[in-house]
């Protein structure tokens, strides 16, 4: 790409298959080194260390399961004192209408739920998913990804993508295959 | 690429020599084949069509049961004044219990890196999954209208009345539906990647479609799987105290009460210990024959029965503790209407129930001290069914005899479970076994992405160093 002028590539990325996680690994540590950054790793389970060796650094999911559990706490506890304390005092056996520690139980399971559905369903969102169609799954080869192989996709839209010289980089780290990925 | 390392990575033989978890040989795809396999076949077995008929069944009775409660209300059961708790809450507090052993194994082995968990996590927590429902259902149907049933949740409403939150009835709705919620979308989170998997084994369109829907579109990216693994881990810790909250809020149903044999300090851990102890009973009464059905020895080993069978043991004895404290506090505290109940227990109607629950409980659990018995699954099967009974004992003695003879001479009375009773109870059996064998033919039961992870194939070479 010249002249800072993104002209549509009639490809997604390059594509290059391995066998075991190392080998992936050592290529995507390899990728980032070269300078590439928009790329990304697939494997049928986690690989400790893929993720930053593409460069992910920011994992948000703990903070937004922080925040979804305080939400949680703050349901539980206000919409109890607000029931006991104003739109429907009971008095049970003389105790305060502010019997908070009767409702510690409920502050508790709700900062569960609320913490749990924010990990899930942020966890899901921030991923993107679901997502029925990525460029991904139209290379054969992909379909083990969720078996026994390992994958380093490098795309289009990194600045350094060339197709023949990422080919060629890629040819380096002695692939099982190499794919080149359409939309 | 270096052949020889190759060859290193992907055949190496166990996982380790002392703790088989894993029998030797695997690879990364003869575990995704031989799981995904039982799910991805075409043809339906003889076998497992016919026992999902016999409890597709017996779950009828269950329909029946419930249909002629809706017509008549809860006086078909056996259930009077003063013993206004009979099967309904007998069977809540079993099933629920049995729901524990799934959560525990997923969620708190997981944080302990016990790693032989990840063969009996997923259907353990099916199991769970299903123990709650037919747990739920119970107290739904006790209620007598069921169709109110949302009443008990905070809503806004024309009458302007509000849940009553200093009642133990009120936090059990929260602790058992935060209990189901959490169950499902941890279980549902653990299946995404598998989902992926059968989607791009399946041959058969029709499947590849469900499962390709359910999956979400999982690609494993590294990303994806970094977020995920954070997702999974908080998830297992916000279930650890979740599962020891839900049997606690349970017990709490009877200790905040002041019911002589209820009213006691010491129910909320004794609850908990033997939820697990009959959780761990019915993951071993699923796991032994199902690991010789599919012949899943490979992964579902003699080890993980013997450690289930060693959870047994060791929650069975807090289990007795629990006991002797009562029966001791009953004497020692000197309350009339505590030791009348006691003796009641001891030598009363029920008695043999009790002393049923004593003698399995106490007795013959220590059968499990025996490595022999842990290490042969035809006795473990048969001790957990033992457990399981001698577990629903348990709740029977701990809700009706202390309701039977409580303060007053002139209100005291007799239980007598009838024919609706039993069929309610048993068609629940009758639903969980029918939604276990649904659930083992349509999604893996055992999870693949973590059985792959248990090969030291899966984790790279400590020095994977790369210089610019």
């Amino acid at each position: 790409m010249s002249g800072g002028v993104r002209i549509a590539s009639p490809v997604y990325g390059l594509m290059a298959e391995f066998e075991t996680p190392t080998d992936v690994l050592v290529a995507a540590k390899k990728a980032f080194a070269e300078g590439y950054r928009n790329m990304d790793a697939y494997s049928p389970q986690p690989v400790h260390g893929l993720a930053e060796a593409i460069g992910f650094k920011k994992n948000r999911v703990a903070l937004v399961c922080l925040v979804g559990g305080l939400l949680g706490l703050a349901t539980g506890l206000g919409l109890q004192e607000w029931i006991n304390l104003s739109a429907y005092p009971l008095n049970i056996g003389g105790r305060p209408f502010n019997s908070w520690p009767s409702f510690i139980i409920v502050c508790f399971e709700l900062t569960i739920l609320f913490g749990g559905l924010s990990a899930c369903i942020g966890m899901f969102a921030m991923n993107g998913l679901p997502m029925p169609y990525h460029p991904v799954f139209n290379v054969p080869e992909f379909a083990s990804a969720t078996r026994d192989r390992f994958f380093l996709c490098i795309e289009s839209v990194d600045p350094k993508f060339d197709m023949t010289a990422t080919r060629s980089f890629l040819e380096s780290l002695a692939p099982a295959s190499i794919a080149e990925v359409p939309y | 690429m270096n052949p020889t390392r190759h060859i290193d990575e992907t055949q190496v033989p166990p996982v380790s020599h002392q703790v088989p978890v894993l029998a030797p040989g695997h690879t990364f795809e003869t575990i995704t084949d031989k799981i995904s396999s039982i799910v991805l076949t075409d043809g339906i077995s003889l076998g497992w069509l016919a026992l999902l008929v016999i409890s597709a069944g017996v779950a009828g009775l269950l329909a029946i049961a419930a249909t002629y409660l809706l017509y008549k209300g809860v006086g078909i059961w056996g259930i009077n004044i003063p013993i206004g708790w009979g099967f309904a809450i007998v069977n809540f507090v079993w099933w629920i219990g049995i729901g524990h052993a799934g959560t525990l194994i997923s969620a708190i082995l997981l944080l302990l890196k016990q790693s032989w968990r990840n063969s009996i996590n997923r259907f353990a927590e099916a199991m769970t999954l299903f123990a709650v429902m037919c747990a739920g259902l119970f107290p739904v149907l006790h209620t007598g209208r069921p169709w109110l049933a949302y009443w008990l949740f905070p809503y806004p409403n024309t009458m302007q009345v509000w849940p009553q939150f200093r009642s133990p009835l009120v936090w059990d709705v929260f602790a058992v539906s935060t209990y189901f919620t959490i169950s499902l979308i941890f279980w549902y989170t653990g299946l995404v990647p598998d989902l992926g998997t059968l989607r791009d084994s399946a041959k058969n369109k029709v499947a590849r479609f469900v499962y390709g829907v359910l999956s979400l579109g999982w690609r494993g990216s590294a990303r994806h799987w970094s977020r995920y693994e954070t997702a999974y881990l908080l998830l297992a810790g916000l279930s650890t105290p979740l599962v020891l909250s839900v049997h606690t809020v349970v017990s709490f149903d009877f200790a905040v009460g002041i019911v002589p044999g209820w009213h006691t300090t010491i129910f909320p851990p004794y609850f908990v210990a033997g939820a697990i102890y009959s959780g761990f009973a019915m993951v071993l009464v699923l796991a032994i024959p199902i690991r010789a059905a599919y012949n899943l020895r490979d992964f579902i080993t003699d080890r993980h029965l013997e450690n289930c069978a060693k959870f047994m043991l060791a929650t069975g004895l807090i289990v007795s503790y629990g006991y002797i404290i009562e029966a001791f506090t009953a004497w020692y505290g000197g309350n009339r209407y505590e030791i009348n109940m006691f003796w009641n227990r001891m030598t009363g109607t029920y008695a043999p129930f009790y002393w049923g629950l004593i003698f399995c409980n106490i007795g013959f659990v220590n059968i499990l001290w025996w490595p022999k018995i842990r290490k042969s699954p035809v006795a473990l099967f048969f001790v957990s069914v033992i457990i399981l009974i001698a577990m629903w004992l348990e709740r029977f003695v701990i809700v009706v005899i202390s309701l039977q003879k409580d303060f007053l001479i002139s209100s005291w009375g007799e239980y007598i479970p009838t024919r609706w009773d039993w069929a309610t109870y048993i068609g629940t059996l009758g639903f969980f076994f029918a939604a276990f064998l649904l659930f083992i033919r349509v999604l893996p039961m055992i999870s693949i992405f973590e059985m792959r992870d248990l090969l030291p194939a899966s984790r790279p070479h400590e020095k994977v160093e790369v210089h610019s």
